[in-house]
């Protein structure tokens, strides 16, 4: 009998302190990347392919999206404001909706799909094929050379992304409101810069480089922990996405509630 | 040279090292062997700071492990040929070769550092067409060669090598075999080597070492292994499935 009340909590203990205990890894782990990312020595050739990886290549799917959402958020708003006549407002609510959230957030999460997936497998397979350990042997940390420079990559380069990737958004907006919606290009224009303000821009420059870090540090963390075998390198990637991805919308949460509630 | 007094080592439950004791001295060939899981992948790492050992005491040359200062001088003295090459598919062969030397205390100029990979290279039998290659583009046999002279490349004092010679036909095995142990006379380092290839074995070996139950079981010289009254020895080295070595049918 007691034993019936027992094994449900014993069980969910084990679970909360697994949760809490992979929470703690992974601050250390972020804690020791970002001193390796200030201390050297500094592997500039790695930093250097990581931000052709994470960011340059990064820039056709994030344009695509961002001006698909932003066309599409326009239809929306035009559809949804015209049962009380407000489709005039078309030009402000893509601004800020592409701005303070659609904008970050699809870049964030196109990334988690494209480049810490790409990083966890690719670490994961050195793991397995034991080039990590080769490393070491090297005498080189891979917390240096390969964590370090991913992340720094990521938080340097979402930031720009996020920034391109607004304003393909805003442009994707105003394609459609101007070759289907009957907007005047100049107004809608001007709508859009009147009314956006500092705080919108800067709120969504801080959640890229918050976004960046956050998928960087999810593919190298899953990578280095990776299983062994094929499995193990799938079981990483996967985790690693499902991770980032989770992690960038509750980061989204708490820094739109930190900036825009007050 | 390296020295492993009561060296304990767990996974979980699983006990892998049971109370290694093992020296090797300088200059010597050293080959462990054993059959799988049975920890000498485990005790190579421990060696090299890769696995921290739960109990016991790890010297190389007088110096214990866990208390040596600077990681990077004590990893300088170590070259390690894995099993699977582990080349780093990134980089072309020339900088896998001289990844010790572009890079870290031992950083020379990068054509100074190309030349002498390229020395290695040809020291290893593969020409210099090869270091502009990615190790994705060699054979096995070639990916050998290359991991070989990354090991040799910084002129370590001491040099692993880890299952030598598995997924090579027996010819390319008996050229890898060769080049190691000319390599190895040649540079006057320590070697220890873990196989179960008993061609390997006495084409390598000085000493003979056998890993089995998570202890050093037999120690001696090659000439002796032969003619050593140990059944699980024997056993071994016969590769017979009866014997006091429990098998899997």
């Amino acid at each position: 009998m007691t034993a019936l009340v027992t094994r449900p909590l014993a069980a969910l203990g084990a679970a909360v302190l697994a949760a809490l205990a992979t929470v703690g890894r992974v601050t250390l782990f972020a804690l020791t990347a970002f001193r390796h990312i200030v201390t050297p020595p500094f592997y500039g050739r790695e930093f250097l392919h990581a931000l052709m990886t994470v960011g340059y290549l990064s820039l056709p799917v994030v344009g695509l999206t961002a001006v698909f959402t932003g066309g599409a958020l326009a239809l929306q708003i035009y559809a949804g404001g015209s049962r009380f006549s407000a489709e005039q407002v078309v030009p402000q609510i893509v601004a800020l909706g592409v701005v303070r959230e659609l904008g970050p957030v699809m870049v964030g999460l196109m990334i988690a799909a494209r480049v810490t997936s790409s990083i966890a497998a690719e670490i994961a397979t050195m793991k397995v094929t034991e080039q990590i350990d080769a490393l070491v042997t090297l005498s080189t940390d891979p917390m240096k050379y390969l964590t370090a420079p991913r992340v720094f990559a990521g938080l340097v380069t979402l930031p720009l992304l996020v920034a391109v990737g607004d304003t393909i958004g805003v442009f994707g907006g105003w394609f459609v409101s101007t070759q289907s919606l009957g907007f005047n290009p100049a107004t809608y224009l001007k709508n859009t810069i009147d009314f956006l303000e500092p705080a919108d821009i800067i709120s969504s420059l801080v959640k890229g480089a918050a976004f960046g870090v956050i998928a960087t540090l999810m593919g190298c963390y899953f990578g280095m922990h990776s299983g062994r075998g094929a499995q193990g390198v799938g079981r990483a990637t996967k985790s690693s996405v499902v991770a980032a991805a989770v992690l960038i919308l509750a980061a989204n949460f708490l820094l739109t509630q930190a900036f825009f509630t007050t | 040279m390296i020295s492993l007094k009561n060296v304990h080592k767990a996974f979980g439950s699983k006990e892998i090292l049971r109370g290694v004791d093992l020296d090797v001295a300088k200059g010597e060939s050293c080959v462990i062997i054993g059959g799988s899981g049975t920890g000498k992948s485990v005790m190579l790492k421990c060696i090299l700071g890769l696995i921290k050992p739960d109990q016991g005491m790890i010297s190389v040359a007088g110096e214990d492990i866990t208390t040596t200062g600077d990681r990077d001088a004590f990893l300088a003295r170590f070259g390690m040929l894995f099993q699977g090459a582990a080349l780093f598919d990134s980089l072309p062969v020339w900088q896998n070769v001289a990844f010790r030397l572009l890079r870290g205390s031992l950083k020379r100029p990068k054509a100074e550092a190309r030349d002498i990979a390229i020395e290695k290279l040809r020291r290893v039998g593969l020409g210099p067409d090869v270091a502009d290659l990615f190790p994705a583009e060699l054979s096995g046999g070639m990916q050998k060669r290359v991991g070989l002279a990354r090991a040799i490349a910084a002129d370590p004092e001491i040099i692993f090598f880890d299952e030598p010679t598995t997924g090579l036909d027996p010819i390319m095995a008996g050229v890898i075999n060769e080049l190691i142990r000319e390599i190895v006379v040649e540079m006057g380092a320590t070697a220890l080597t873990i196989t179960h290839d008993m061609t390997s074995v006495r084409a390598i070996a000085d000493k003979v070492a056998m890993l089995h139950g998570g202890k050093i079981r037999w120690h001696g010289p090659v000439s002796e292994m032969d003619g050593a009254d140990d059944p699980y020895l024997t056993q071994f080295i016969t590769g017979s499935p009866d014997g006091p070595i429990e098998t899997l049918r």
